[in-house]
């Protein structure tokens, strides 16, 4: 039930379908809205209320799939994430994420990104063979852990991309997801990856097409900061390039559980297990006697 | 709005409510395409000399004219921008002045809202430099 | 070729342009400042003072460096934000020969402007 005092909202929604090749449109719809709902609780209440055909991709409602990543109101942001009376606007307005082709509404295709985030290998690569036939946990401190944590929240929502203003020109740049990404596994103390990865980011459409305009974390809804990764990526590949790079030994696998045993201390007798079960019993029966 | 929705270049000029970095960035590129721009006519203009005294002193009186001392003090703040912004970005760009990677608790504590404070201080040094170069090209003889 | 190579060359030379031209804005620019400072250094760009400053052998060996760093960094920056603008391979090769040509050219007649004051 809905509180007399109730707000509406105009929600104004991007309407456009890449099948028919209509033009694109703006549509509007008034919304009951109360504290607390999500401006996608509210193009929930349109698709099941006003209009079925509307068109948004969302999935887990709680910022953790990166399915409903729009524009609202002028900022790329999670529509699961954004509150309609936070936006103080008696307007909400959709549009699709930018740089990115339209499918229909406010549903955008992100293959480009996910081309990008796959062309920098964004897996543990190891020159050695444990990751094919693994014999142990790695070991890493917590420092090292550090390095890289705040990289690997990605969710692959591709705000970043809508904001970055290189991805805006520029179709052949990695853009800020896949250059995060590609930073994450470099900085990962078990990685071993630099030298696979330098072609592809050391290249006229790679790391130096980003400037630093840091919209990428202004919009990131994890707070994965992709401008401080590819600003240190930057800074990891100048090194490289100038030779200047520590280079280190990748994690090394844990250590055996049980130490080795050493020569100097004589072999354990055999194990008299059932001996010791049969003495306890008899004294348990001596004691009751 | 074309098949790919890419904002285009001007989306370099807005893309939503960003923070002034974004405007940074647009601002170096339109100050670094001028600067190489007048670098070329530079070069061209300080040939003029090997033309002897008359030709290079008439381009000079040329550049005392109103017109032209407005365009030198365009370039000069053209320069201030390009030159205290881009001792910043040499920073930046390597990663400096940005912090290190945090874990991301809400609310996230990001590299750029770490480095604004140093992005104020340099539009306040960008501000001091412009005024103090427009009082010199307006006001004082020399 | 690594691209982190022209890179890294471009910061250096923005970081000799950070110290030379400012340096050379100052001297030539701000004359009046320079004045209430106390230091007078003329009509800095009057024909005499243009030429006396050409036949000195250091300040025309800097000039030739001066020359060489600030075109390539404007050059270079130039590419980049053309690069940006431009998508495929052929363009890259385009933008980067023509802009490398015009570089040339330029740092030729400015040597040749340079090397002319000091010996003529």
């Amino acid at each position: 039930m809905l509180a007399e005092d109730q707000k509406k909202v105009v929600f104004r929604i991007f309407r456009f379908n890449s099948g028919d090749g209509g033009a694109p449109r703006f549509q509007e719809y008034t919304v009951p809205v109360q504290k607390g709902m999500t401006v996608l609780d509210g193009l929930v209440y349109i698709k099941e209320n006003l209009d079925g055909t509307i068109a948004y991709r969302s999935s887990c409602r709680m910022g953790i799939c990166g399915s409903c990543g729009m524009i609202i109101n002028g900022f790329p942001q999670l529509a699961c994430q954004t509150q309609i009376l936070h936006l103080e606007s008696q307007v909400v307005e959709v549009r699709p994420l930018s740089n990115y082709p339209v499918i229909k509404d406010v549903v955008p295709d992100l293959s480009s990104l996910m081309r990008n985030h796959t062309a920098v290998r964004p897996y543990i690569i190891r020159l050695d063979d444990e990751k094919e036939r693994p014999t142990r946990e790695y070991l890493q401190s917590p420092q090292e852990l550090e390095a890289y944590l705040q990289f690997a929240y990605c969710i692959k929502c591709g705000l970043c991309l809508a904001a970055c203003p290189t991805v805006a020109t520029d179709a052949s740049f990695l853009g800020p997801q896949a250059l995060a990404a590609a930073y994450r596994y470099i900085a990962d103390s078990r990685d071993s990856g630099m030298e696979a990865r330098a072609p592809i980011l050391d290249t006229p459409h790679g790391v130096w097409r980003c400037h630093f305009a840091g919209a990428c974390t202004e919009a990131c809804p994890k707070g994965v900061d992709p401008a401080l990764a590819i600003q240190l990526l930057k800074r990891a590949l100048v090194l490289r390039t100038l030779r200047l790079a520590r280079v280190q030994a990748p994690a090394p696998v844990a250590p055996p559980l049980a130490p080795a045993p050493r020569p100097d201390i004589p072999k354990a007798p055999e194990p008299t297990v059932a001996l010791v079960r049969e003495q306890k019993s008899e004294g348990v029966e001596e004691r009751r006697s | 709005m074309n098949r790919s929705n890419r904002l285009g270049v001007r989306g370099w000029v807005w893309a939503g409510r960003f923070g002034v970095e974004r405007y940074l960035y647009t601002l170096h590129r339109v100050t670094g395409i001028g600067l190489v721009i007048y670098l070329f006519l530079h070069i061209y203009e300080t040939g003029i000399r090997l033309q002897g005294r008359e030709a290079w002193e008439a381009t000079m009186a040329l550049f005392r004219t109103p017109f032209f001392v407005f365009l030198e003090y365009v370039l000069f703040v053209g320069f201030i921008f390009h030159a205290v912004n881009g001792l910043r970005l040499i920073f930046t760009e390597l990663g400096y002045a940005l912090g290190k990677p945090t874990r991301p608790v809400y609310p996230y504590r990001t590299s750029v809202l770490r480095h604004r404070p140093v992005v104020y201080v340099i539009m306040i040094l960008m501000a001091i430099l412009i005024v103090l170069g427009g009082v010199d090209i307006f006001l004082l003889p020399g | 070729m690594r691209e982190s190579i022209w890179w890294t060359v471009s910061i250096a030379c923005a970081v000799v342009m950070v110290l030379l031209l400012s340096l050379h804005m100052g001297i030539m620019h701000l004359a009046g400042l320079l004045n209430v400072l106390g230091l007078n250094l003329g009509d800095v760009r009057a024909f005499s003072a243009v030429v006396a400053r050409g036949k000195n052998p250091v300040q025309m060996v800097v000039y030739v460096i001066f020359l060489a760093v600030a075109l390539y960094h404007g050059l270079y920056g130039l590419r980049g934000i053309l690069l940006e603008v431009t998508q495929n391979r052929r363009w890259e090769v385009t933008i980067t020969g023509l802009l490398f040509l015009a570089g040339i050219a330029a740092f030729v007649y400015g040597t040749y402007v340079t090397v002319k004051t000091f010996t003529g």
